[in-house]
């Protein structure tokens, strides 16, 4: 008999969560991410970890900082509506640099949309929906098993650079089950939040000393006293109106992201070396790209595909890698055209960026991208 | 996208369409064989169309949904009526026989069994009817050995109630002819 077992990628995303060391979870139930808060009712008791049902999203999300900030890792997960609602405490954890992970397991909108549908339109809100100038670091697996490793990857990156992380399923990987070999343990990396306990020179809690970019967390509601708060803040944590502190503020939380660009982007390719069409896509829609190309392939067409792990920031550095040896790129997703925004910007559409996406809530199938790679080639014959 | 055998469980929200596609996935992991899992269904918690599907090969699966059955599992008469026509060809239709089998059919490749009215009369428990049709596919199509089948289930149901779901899956193999069995087993 076989080791794997047959594991839903919500419940994947439970078990890399707590194995990357989440003992918190604050949440709402809400259609397709419920089984997330479902698992964490039941696991987190058994390993001495803390669930809590509260009564909405925004008070979700500011459980899980509080949590944060006390010291436990901590995760929420919603969809849709309830990742509308967080978006404001989503702003206060990146200003307050509060490590978390916050699950979208993207279902059909807008508003309540088609609850138990799949969809990709939470795209652009996973950057851009909280407001200010922000850094955010989003990723997308696109299996069960990478649900798993990737969640992982998620807290890692949440604890290391001090900032919320978005781990943005959708329903397709969220409600399907694979069967799944589990890493070992011990073969796993686990980052830790680096803890300043005061025997350094300087004592406030926001110092960051020089050429770097995140500063340790001092230990909350233990030792000294200090303050967070999400407006303009010194390094002591209290508000200032200072034009020069708050511009030097936002522009190292933007860098904290930006100057460790490689650190955080994370992309896969497959058959891409002679590739000359790009299907770009991520999350579940890469299932239905995985056959295509294979298809493509088996007709004699040079197809390969390119899908961001890391989702924000997007690769770009990666797919300009790829664009000289390209005639054309096709993105692919389950919304009106998100991802594509960025793959037109990143390649100033130095070649021709085609697109097929779905807003019905069905999924895109592999002959659905056939069909459209068959339509590109016959324009392109057509000019 | 060759190599795979799709399978379509389809009722009414609350017949257990759903679980009985999870516990073939199940079996099939345990088997060794390549699975994915999936469901679409409405906002009701009991009611509406319920669709489940599982994909199963000796390969690696990317595309996790169905898109033309090899085996299709219909226990309302609407889903009968909408998902018989979009069949891959040659498929397999398991039916209750309660249910109006539509004209256009081919009689020989539908298994037409009494799966509600075993799961209540000789199990003695409506809600059993999914775990009744899981005994009559995997009898009808030879997919798992009966000892995964039953660790399938086991993985799936709640503690104290083994003895019931064995029976009901030993009276859902029952339903199934020896040449019903020899006409539809699978080699996956």
């Amino acid at each position: 008999m076989s080791k794997a077992v047959l594991m839903q990628g919500n419940e994947a995303a439970v078990e890399g969560a707590i194995a990357a060391g989440m003992r918190f979870f604050a949440g709402y139930p809400i259609t397709p991410s419920t089984e997330i808060a479902e698992q964490s009712s039941l696991r987190l008791p058994q390993i001495g970890g803390k669930f809590i049902q509260m009564e909405d999203e925004i008070s979700s999300i500011a459980a899980v900082l509080g949590a944060s900030v006390a010291g436990v890792k901590a995760m929420t997960a919603t969809s849709g509506p309830g990742f509308s609602l967080m978006q404001e405490n989503i702003g206060y954890g990146v200003m307050a640099e509060i490590p978390c992970v916050i699950i979208d397991v993207q279902r059909a909108g807008p508003s309540t949309g088609l609850a138990t549908s799949p969809s990709q339109g939470d795209y652009m809100q996973a950057k851009w929906g909280t407001h200010g100038d922000h850094p955010m670091i989003a990723l997308s697996p696109s299996s069960v098993l990478e649900t798993y490793t990737l969640i992982i990857r998620a807290f890692n990156l949440s604890e290391k650079y001090r900032t919320p992380v978005i781990f943005l399923m959708d329903e397709i990987v969220g409600h399907m089950r694979e069967g799944v070999e589990l890493p070992n343990p011990n073969d796993l990396i686990i980052n830790n939040r680096k803890m300043s306990f005061h025997d350094g020179a300087n004592k406030e809690c926001y110092f960051v000393p020089e050429g770097k970019y995140v500063p340790a967390m001092k230990p909350f509601g233990q030792g000294e006293r200090y303050n967070i708060t999400g407006l303009a803040h010194d390094i002591s944590g209290f508000p200032v109106n200072s034009n020069e502190i708050a511009g030097k503020l936002v522009t190292r939380l933007l860098d904290k992201v930006e100057k460790n660009v490689d650190n955080i982007v994370r992309i896969e390719e497959y058959l891409m070396d002679d590739a000359e069409t790009a299907i770009v896509c991520f999350g579940g829609t890469a299932r239905a790209a995985m056959d295509a190309v294979n298809a493509a392939r088996a007709e004699g067409k040079k197809v390969g595909m390119f899908r961001p792990i890391t989702v924000w920031p997007f690769p770009e550095k990666q797919l300009l890698a790829r664009l000289p040896q390209l005639k054309n790129i096709l993105m692919v997703e389950h919304n009106h055209g998100q991802m594509l925004l960025e793959v037109q910007r990143v390649t100033h559409c130095e070649k021709p960026v085609h697109f097929l996406g779905r807003v019905d809530g069905t999924v895109i199938s592999p002959s659905d991208i056939l069909a459209k790679l068959n339509e590109m080639e016959a324009a392109h014959h057509a000019e | 996208m060759s190599n795979r055998y799709e399978m379509r469980f389809a009722g009414s929200g609350g017949q257990g369409v759903i679980l009985a596609s999870v516990i073939v996935a199940e079996a099939a992991v345990i088997a060794g064989l390549n699975t994915v899992q999936s469901q679409a269904y409405g906002p009701e918690a009991r009611g509406g169309v319920s669709k489940a599907e599982t994909v199963l090969s000796r390969d690696k699966i990317w595309y996790s949904k169905v898109t033309l059955p090899n085996f299709l599992l219909a226990l309302t008469q609407a889903s009968l009526e909408k998902y018989t026509r979009e069949m891959a060809e040659g498929a397999i239709v398991m039916m209750d026989d309660s249910l109006d089998m539509p004209a256009d059919l081919d009689p020989a490749r539908v298994i037409s069994i009494p799966i509600l009215q075993t799961a209540k009369e000789k199990v003695g428990k409506a809600f059993t009817a999914n775990i009744v049709a899981v005994g009559a596919i995997n009898r009808a199509l030879q997919l798992f050995s009966d000892e995964v089948l039953m660790e399938g289930v086991k993985r799936h149901i709640p503690a104290g109630t083994e003895e019931i779901n064995q029976k009901a899956l030993a009276e859902g193999a029952a339903l199934i002819t020896e040449e019903q069995a020899t006409a539809f087993a699978q080699k996956i």
